[in-house]
């Protein structure tokens, strides 16, 4: 709260705004390649090429290419050694601060499943089949998850303290809410918030194992939805107590509106198949903005394609808020897990700057379970103002955010 | 609002209980290091590990059936912390509890046997039932399930630092009013493989005792366990000041963070409790405590309870915690005595607050103070 609001007890929360944002993932580096392949229904899955995947059901991912990505990578050698996350935060990074120079966090919010996950699975195996081990020390030193974040802020001379969320996929969604949180209690004015992940073979393994990833096309919300691609990425944005973003005459892109949180403790991995997780987080960002259902445009939902979370999500969507559009982007780009929720986030920046729906492309036939209204395969303009991403994850973690289009 | 302790729990290699390790701790024990093997021919190192007995009297909860060593360290802490707060009479509504788990390294047996089982026969091998338990917040969610926690619960990664990040994080969430009480717990895990890894970094020494504060670090010998603090308006002790301190790209810059950070909290008449370890972090903090505060009475339990990264700074958290409540620190083991630095001696001498300072070994480091 303000010291005015204080002082004249007015319980004013502050409004939040966006003031830039980072990204790169699949869909390209940059906002303006991030749009293009969203408007043009971009599917960004091939053939996993990192690892070997022959014994694997799923045999592909959303990947970012190294010969873009390592461009980014700072001369020197210390920077040479950083893992592939760090350089997706470094670009994020990079291409927030270049839309504006001026923003000074006080503190970063960011999210991630497994930081530097590669590294260590360098160093087991090396270790595993008595390989070489000369650069042991730089794998481990780079494999902690806070690691890239702090890659990033030093490339840049930030300092700012970090909290990493790890709150499995989920995480990116949840950084963003407790940023936003952050400002509107008043603690601070400026926090740097997003989510990284990037891809491992451990991982990949993992939802292989749990047969969560699909041989097939990622068809979320299809009748004949088979699971999920696993994807990567980074996604930053610059949050502002609006006031002070406006009194420097910062451009505010959106503004962040509501949040919610829950836990379901139904199973470690499986969404209790009520949906009341997932409701209970999307009604908690209701609350906390003041926001009837009806007043949503759009949900970017978790909607990872397999057959439970989209079942519990998709009750939960329709039985708030009836037939809103709907779309996952995960069809494109993969399961970012930890970068979802801000890659998610930054996709419905985009979508309400240029007013168009994302789409769900894969999209076959609907479920005849679930009463959603998909945007199927091709954007859709629409005229939007306030919209919903979702990201659920392992542990029962749910998160939810509301974001409004930049008043004119 | 101020933000305090309102229960504890502890579990470490001296054992479980905030009374019992404590006790141990006044009386001058240390923890007995044990060999922690991979397979023969392979190098072994020194760990301290809880003992077994230690996780007794956990509830038998699904959930803890399959659960990793420090998703069972967790549970014991957190329950533990609540079952004390519930003892002096306290109310707690789960549904306003809020879960913050820091950790440094997490599920790492786990994530070693999943990771081993594709390595050594593929990916087809790799196990549906271990994967889950290899996330970070794993430990959270199963305590989240045990207490019936419904509402906020962050995992909160980062290295020693970590756990007053969580504290930083945890007192936030109060003061927003996302939740009457927050439960804080931090827990780490020790293995083969860590012991390897930290030892490649050089952080690690062959065997006991770490030595504390020498001009010549020799290393440190990693343990487990976990640490569990409530907070809420309720207790006597107080956070008057959390301050989540900063990042330093290179070790030689760690004395600049950390005495920035005790240059806000100090307090001339507060003992501080340190988180010198036996490496780099011991000169770090020695000479931004002799710049900041040189009469404070400083105290590091590594030498006792071992390097436990992620559970490290709660631990320091509760020692201090029970110092200000019994006005008596332990005796300091192992120090050097040229540190030019102040160490516990006898029962008297400590003041109403302390400093609790936390710089970890990967470029975090924070700090706080508590006041009775």
């Amino acid at each position: 709260m303000s010291t005015f609001n204080a002082l004249h007890g007015i319980n004013a929360r502050p409004h939040i705004a966006i003031v830039a944002a980072g990204i790169v993932s699949p869909l390209g580096f940059g906002l303006k390649e991030t749009l293009y392949s969203l408007r043009s229904a971009t599917d960004c899955v091939s053939t996993v090429s990192r690892f070997d995947v022959s014994h694997c059901r799923c045999k592909t991912a959303a990947q970012i290419p190294d010969q873009r990505l390592l461009v980014y990578r700072q001369k020197g050698r210390k920077n040479a050694r950083l893992h592939r996350a760090s350089h997706m935060m470094i670009a994020a990074l990079a291409e927030l601060l270049e839309r504006d120079q001026e923003f000074k966090p006080e503190v970063t919010v960011i999210g991630t499943t497994s930081g530097g996950m590669s590294f260590g699975e360098d160093y087991y195996r090396a270790l595993h089949r008595h390989e070489d081990l000369r650069r042991s020390a730089e794998w481990i030193a780079n494999y902690p998850p806070q690691k890239p974040v702090l890659d990033a802020q030093n490339a840049f001379g930030i300092s700012a303290p970090c909290f990493v969320i790890a709150n499995a996929c989920a995480s990116g969604t949840n950084a963003i809410g407790h940023a936003f949180e952050c400002i509107q209690s008043g603690k601070y004015e400026r926090v740097l918030t997003g989510g990284y992940d990037a891809l491992s073979e451990l991982v990949f393994v993992g939802f292989d194992s749990l047969q969560a990833a699909t041989p097939e096309k990622c068809r979320p919300f299809d009748r004949d939805r088979t699971g999920m691609v696993i994807g990567e990425g980074a996604a930053l944005l610059a949050l502002e107590n609006l006031e002070s973003a406006r009194k420097r005459n910062a451009t505010i892109l959106a503004e962040i509106i509501g949040y919610g949180i829950s836990t379901d403790n139904h199973h470690l991995t499986q969404p209790d198949p009520s949906g009341s997780g997932p409701r209970r987080a999307m009604q908690q960002a209701l609350q906390s903005a003041g926001c009837a259902p009806e007043r949503v445009d759009y949900i970017n939902a978790h909607g990872t394609a397999t057959p439970f979370n989209d079942a519990a999500e998709g009750k939960a969507i329709s039985e708030l808020f009836g037939r809103v559009p709907i779309s996952s982007t995960k069809s494109m780009i993969g399961h970012s897990l930890g970068a979802a929720g801000a890659i998610e986030a930054v996709i419905c920046l985009l979508a309400l700057q240029s007013q168009f729906l994302p789409p769900n492309i894969n999209f076959r036939a609907p479920d005849p379970d679930l009463d959603l209204n998909v945007v199927a395969n091709e954007s859709r303009d629409a005229k939007i103002d306030i919209v919903l991403s979702n990201s659920f994850g392992f542990g029962g973690t749910n998160a939810s955010v509301l974001i409004r289009k930049a008043a004119a | 609002m101020s933000v305090r302790i309102a229960g504890m729990g502890w579990i470490t290699p001296l054992g479980r209980g905030i009374n019992e390790v404590w006790n141990r701790l006044l009386r001058g024990d240390e923890a007995s290091a044990q060999t922690i093997s991979r397979n023969e021919g392979a190098r072994a190192y020194q760990g301290f590990l809880v003992p077994n007995q230690a996780l007794n009297n956990l509830p038998p909860h699904p959930r803890l059936r399959r659960a990793s060593a420090i998703s069972r360290f967790a549970a014991a802490a957190g329950l533990d912390a609540i079952a004390q707060a519930k003892a002096m009479g306290l109310k707690i509504e789960m549904e306003r509890l809020a879960l913050v788990f820091a950790v440094s390294n997490g599920g790492v047996a786990y994530t070693k046997r999943f990771y081993h089982g594709i390595v050594e026969s593929g990916a087809q091998s790799a196990s549906p039932l271990l994967f889950p338990e290899t996330v970070f917040n794993a430990p959270a969610s199963h305590l989240a399930a045990i207490l019936g926690v419904n509402g906020v619960s962050y995992t909160i990664v980062g290295d020693g630092a970590v756990g007053i990040l969580a504290i930083k994080m945890a007192s936030d969430l109060l003061e927003m009013g996302a939740a009457n009480h927050c439960l804080v717990v931090a827990a780490e895990e020790a293995d083969w493989l860590l012991c390897d890894a930290y030892h490649k970094w050089r952080l690690i020494k062959s065997s006991p005792p770490i030595e504390l504060f020498s001009n010549h670090p020799h290393g440190t010998i990693l343990s487990e366990g976990a640490g569990a603090v409530l907070l809420g308006r309720e207790g006597r002790v107080k956070m008057d000041s959390i301050n989540a301190g900063g990042n330093f790209s290179q070790r030689r810059n760690s004395t600049e963070v950390v005495n920035r950070i005790l240059q806000e909290l100090r307090d001339q008449t507060a003992f501080v409790v340190a988180s010198a370890n036996g490496t780099f972090v011991d000169l770090a903090e020695r000479d931004a405590i002799r710049k900041q505060i040189p009469k404070s009475i400083v105290y590091s339990p590594k030498a006792a309870l071992g390097e436990s990264v992620g559970a490290s700074a709660l631990w320091q958290v509760i020692i201090a915690a029970r110092a200000l409540a019994g006005k008596q620190l332990p005796p300091m083991r192992h120090a050097a005595g040229n540190a030019g630095l102040r160490f516990p001696a006898g029962a008297n001498g400590i003041g109403l607050s302390a400093i609790v300072s936390s710089c970890g070994l990967n470029q975090q480091a924070a700090g706080l103070r508590l006041s009775i």
